[in-house]
């Protein structure tokens, strides 16, 4: 009796719930700790904050998972706004007419993603140039881009109604947030249940018997990037709708570390080849929760780096463990 | 002093509470030569592991020169002279040949720099008493499969052991590197090593060991000196039951010629390669290592880039660029390199099988994979191969090597090729697996598959095959047929000692 018991924790599988155990610990002691942590305006707050990190992680995952690495998402998503708020101003000029130029602006941004994310991925496939490198690159340039569109400066959109979608909730659920739970049940089904969820991990778990088992590597890889660029996108149309503005030199600063600390936390391998989606949602939640809670308890704003570089060494370290 | 070098007592392995090793007291005396036979998964290859600290027995002692020793790493087994070959390969792929024979024992010169050309020449001299020509500042990734093992076997003897492990270092090797191999073993014990010798080909432990010792699931059958045991009784005590006729009966193949080469070349790799293939026939690839037959595979496949030849599907041209190509045309492989090429250890049961067919089982719209129906189909194979796993969603990583090939079979089968090319189709498995796997080519056969069978086993190409090509470096020597299929015949083309006429 006692030893079925035993059998059935030993094989109780940790590693594919330890995040979630993480969460629920982190959520426990943060309660007992700041009584005004469990408050629903602090947890939609936290929410809110994480989610347009949270929505970034989802392609990120998509591209570990397959075996790469994205390091351009934060200067995209600063480029990726200041071409948004660019067409927006330049619409509403032409147009005259405020919900047209938003929707082209939203478009604007949306392709510019898709095309910077396919400009990775093709200099990664094509190109043969390993996806650190590549990405390095690409940062580079595009912060530099979006630095030279307005001289280091911000850009502030001349619409009133562009600033209001980003700020809107709906029923409770903060837009943004509602937008990152909405993309990460699709990716989780295109993960899990499709064709390209299955080739995707084969190519980041073994690329040679991917390429043996006739499955297109590149094109696998290919998407992945494309689709980071567009989550990307999301991500800095929902950001700039927030302020209002995109501030070249600040906006999405780091944001590529958080994304990528994210979805290691959430129990993505560094090295590819498999991973879960709400494992990533999970893994922003927790650096969201931290960050909160370090705020409340008064702990200097420079010592976040610190806990959050102990929180994924730590995650990484558990991981090894249970391989 | 006493003439036993190694002793285990009551050594106990379980993995997640499923035992692997139950009570083995084995004694290994000084300078033999012990055979350990067994069915994949009776657990020769975890008791070598614990032997050279790869794994650490759950119970029970090991006693070496008769002192009770810990061996928890590898390093531990190095320092006490237990060197061991391992099955799958262990080698850095982007080191050279002399680096990885030197890692962790680098020489070095009086300044602390590395001494390249002294361990360069103690490279070369190792390669030519195996017998194979391979320069010792190759990189590793440039070598065939068969050239690696003769690195790994190079990298074990360079460390002076006491007691030398080989955990199946003939699987991948012709008849004639197994008789330098063989040579060096002899030379070996001769100066005092002892040796394990851990394989499934009896004939081979027959040859060369002094005693076998019989593992079935885990536990310690019988130990026998070799004079007192034959093939065949080895084979029984290692199933537990008596085997029949190893290989199936040959069927007829039909007339009717479905897949031709014409003329490929790869320049520097393979030359002038022709030839044709009919329905429901067996074709064998024979040749020593570096002959060029798993080049000839690949080319087929589009891997490699031909600049001279042509395919035939049917009469009909056809052009393959890779394997994606391959697969819509037809023509499927089945790899020698398992780990490498063939499976993912990290994908489930049904992932892998239903790998290269993805396509029947996602529905048009959106690719959505039919769980239910990937179940049911690698349930049929589960079924029909008898593949044994705890479930169809048990990863691969932990199943025994004979039970991931027949799972990289059923990958390769199910997207219903009218070409098979398995290469090396047996590596690595126990007699009634492999007795299994022939029986499975020769019943595809039969219903219309064609098969080009590629294979360093000349038993399992003359038992197998309707034909047999045998090739030397990139060229084919010649074509047999039927009786002409014989042992020295393929030996005397595939080493050059009879250059034959093109056509028979």
């Amino acid at each position: 009796m006692i030893k079925a018991v035993i059998a059935r924790v030993n094989k109780f599988q940790y590693e594919k719930y330890a995040v979630f155990i993480a969460l629920a610990v982190l959520f426990v002691i943060s309660a007992i700790v700041s009584p005004y942590f469990t408050r629903i305006q602090n947890l939609l707050n936290i929410l809110r904050q994480v989610s347009y990190i949270g929505i970034i992680a989802l392609g990120m995952t998509f591209v570990m998972i397959g075996g790469g690495i994205d390091l351009s998402v934060g200067s995209l998503i600063a480029f990726i706004g200041a071409v948004g708020i660019l067409t927006l101003n330049y619409f509403m000029a032409v147009f005259n007419n405020e919900y047209l130029a938003i929707s082209g602006a939203i478009l604007a941004a949306l392709i510019m993603g898709i095309l910077s994310g396919t400009l990775n991925g093709f200099l990664i496939t094509r190109g043969r140039i390993a996806p650190f490198i590549v990405t390095l690159g690409t940062m580079a340039i595009f912060r530099s881009l979006s630095l030279f569109m307005a001289s280091a400066g911000e850009i502030r959109s001349v619409s009133g109604h562009y600033g209001e979608f980003g700020m809107n909730s709906i029923w409770f659920l903060p837009v943004p947030v509602l937008i990152m739970l909405i993309i990460a049940a699709i990716l989780s089904i295109i993960l899990n249940s499709t064709r390209y969820g299955r080739h995707l991990c084969a190519v980041g778990s073994n690329p040679r018997v991917a390429l043996f088992s006739a499955i297109n590597g590149d094109r696998i890889k290919l998407l992945s990037y494309m689709l980071c660029g567009f989550t990307v996108s999301v991500s800095a149309v929902m950001l700039t709708s927030r302020f209002n503005a995109v501030s070249t030199s600040n906006t999405g600063m780091g944001f590529e570390l958080d994304a990528i600390t994210a979805v290691i936390i959430g129990g993505t391998p560094f090295t590819g080849g498999r991973g879960t989606i709400w494992g990533t949602i999970v893994g922003v939640i927790i650096l969201g929760i931290i960050n909160n809670m370090l705020n409340m308890l008064g702990i200097s704003p420079y010592l976040q780096g610190t806990v959050k570089g102990l929180v994924i060494i730590g995650a990484v370290y558990m991981q090894r463990q249970k391989a | 002093m006493n003439n036993i070098l190694l002793k285990t007592q009551d050594i106990n392995k379980e993995f997640s509470s499923v035992p692997v090793l139950k009570n083995i007291n084995i004694e290994i005396i000084r300078g033999e030569i012990l055979g350990i036979i067994g069915e994949n998964g009776a657990g020769k290859s975890v008791l070598m592991k614990i032997l050279s600290g790869i794994y650490i027995a759950t119970s029970g002692r090991v006693i070496f020169e008769e002192k009770p020793v810990i061996i928890k790493d590898p390093l531990d087994a190095k320092h006490l002279g237990i060197s061991l070959i391992p099955q799958e390969f262990n080698l850095i792929k982007e080191l050279t040949v002399y680096d990885n024979i030197f890692l962790g024992s680098e020489i070095r010169k009086k300044n602390g720099f590395l001494d390249k050309k002294l361990m360069m020449t103690h490279t070369n001299e190792l390669l030519r008493e195996l017998g194979v020509e391979i320069k010792p500042d190759e990189q590793i990734e440039n070598l065939s499969t068969a050239q690696k093992q003769m690195v790994e076997i190079c990298k074990a003897i360079s460390v002076e052991a006491k007691l030398l492990i080989m955990d199946e270092p003939t699987t991948v090797l012709t008849q004639y590197e197994i008789e330098i191999l063989f040579k060096l073993m002899r030379r070996l014990k001769k100066q005092g090593t002892t040796i394990i010798y851990i394989s499934h080909k009896l004939k081979e432990v027959k040859a060369i060991c002094d005693r076998v010792i019989v593992l079935r699931d885990g536990e310690l059958i019988c130990s026998e000196m070799i004079e007192n045991i034959s093939v065949l009784e080895m084979a029984q005590r290692m199933v537990g039951r008596e085997l029949s006729q190893v290989f199936p009966k040959k069927q007829q193949p039909e007339d009717e010629v479905v897949f031709e080469a014409k003329g490929l070349t790869v320049p520097g790799v393979i030359e002038n390669i022709s030839f044709q293939i009919r329905k429901g026939e067996i074709l064998g690839l024979a040749g020593l290592v570096g002959s060029g037959r798993s080049e000839v595979a690949e080319t087929i496949l589009g891997i490699r880039k031909h600049s001279v030849g042509k395919l035939y599907m049917h009469g009909k041209e056809i052009t393959i660029q890779n394997p994606k190509d391959a697969v819509r045309n037809g023509i499927s492989y089945l790899s020698e390199d398992r780990q490498g090429c063939g499976i993912l250890t990290n994908f489930t049961v049904i992932q892998n099988t239903t790998l290269v067919s993805l396509d029947a089982y996602c529905n048009y719209f959106f690719g959505y994979v039919n769980r239910k129906k990937e179940e049911k189909s690698t349930l049929k194979y589960k079924e029909r191969f008898d593949i044994k796993t705890e479930n169809l969603d048990t990863r691969l990583e932990y199943l025994s090597g004979g039970n991931q090939q027949k799972v990289s079979l059923a990958k390769s089968i199910d997207p219903g090729p009218i070409v098979l090319i398995a290469d090396e189709p047996t590596r690595g498995v126990d007699v009634s697996a492999k007795q299994e796997i022939y029986s499975l080519i020769n019943s595809l056969a039969e219903k219309g598959l064609s098969c080009i069978f590629i294979s360093s086993e000349q038993e399992e190409i003359i038992g197998m095959c309707h034909r047999v090509i045998v090739m030397k470096d990139g060229k084919i020597m010649n074509t047999l047929v039927d009786e002409k299929i014989k042992e020295e015949e393929i030996m005397f083309l595939a080493t050059g000692v009879r250059e034959g006429a093109k056509e028979v």
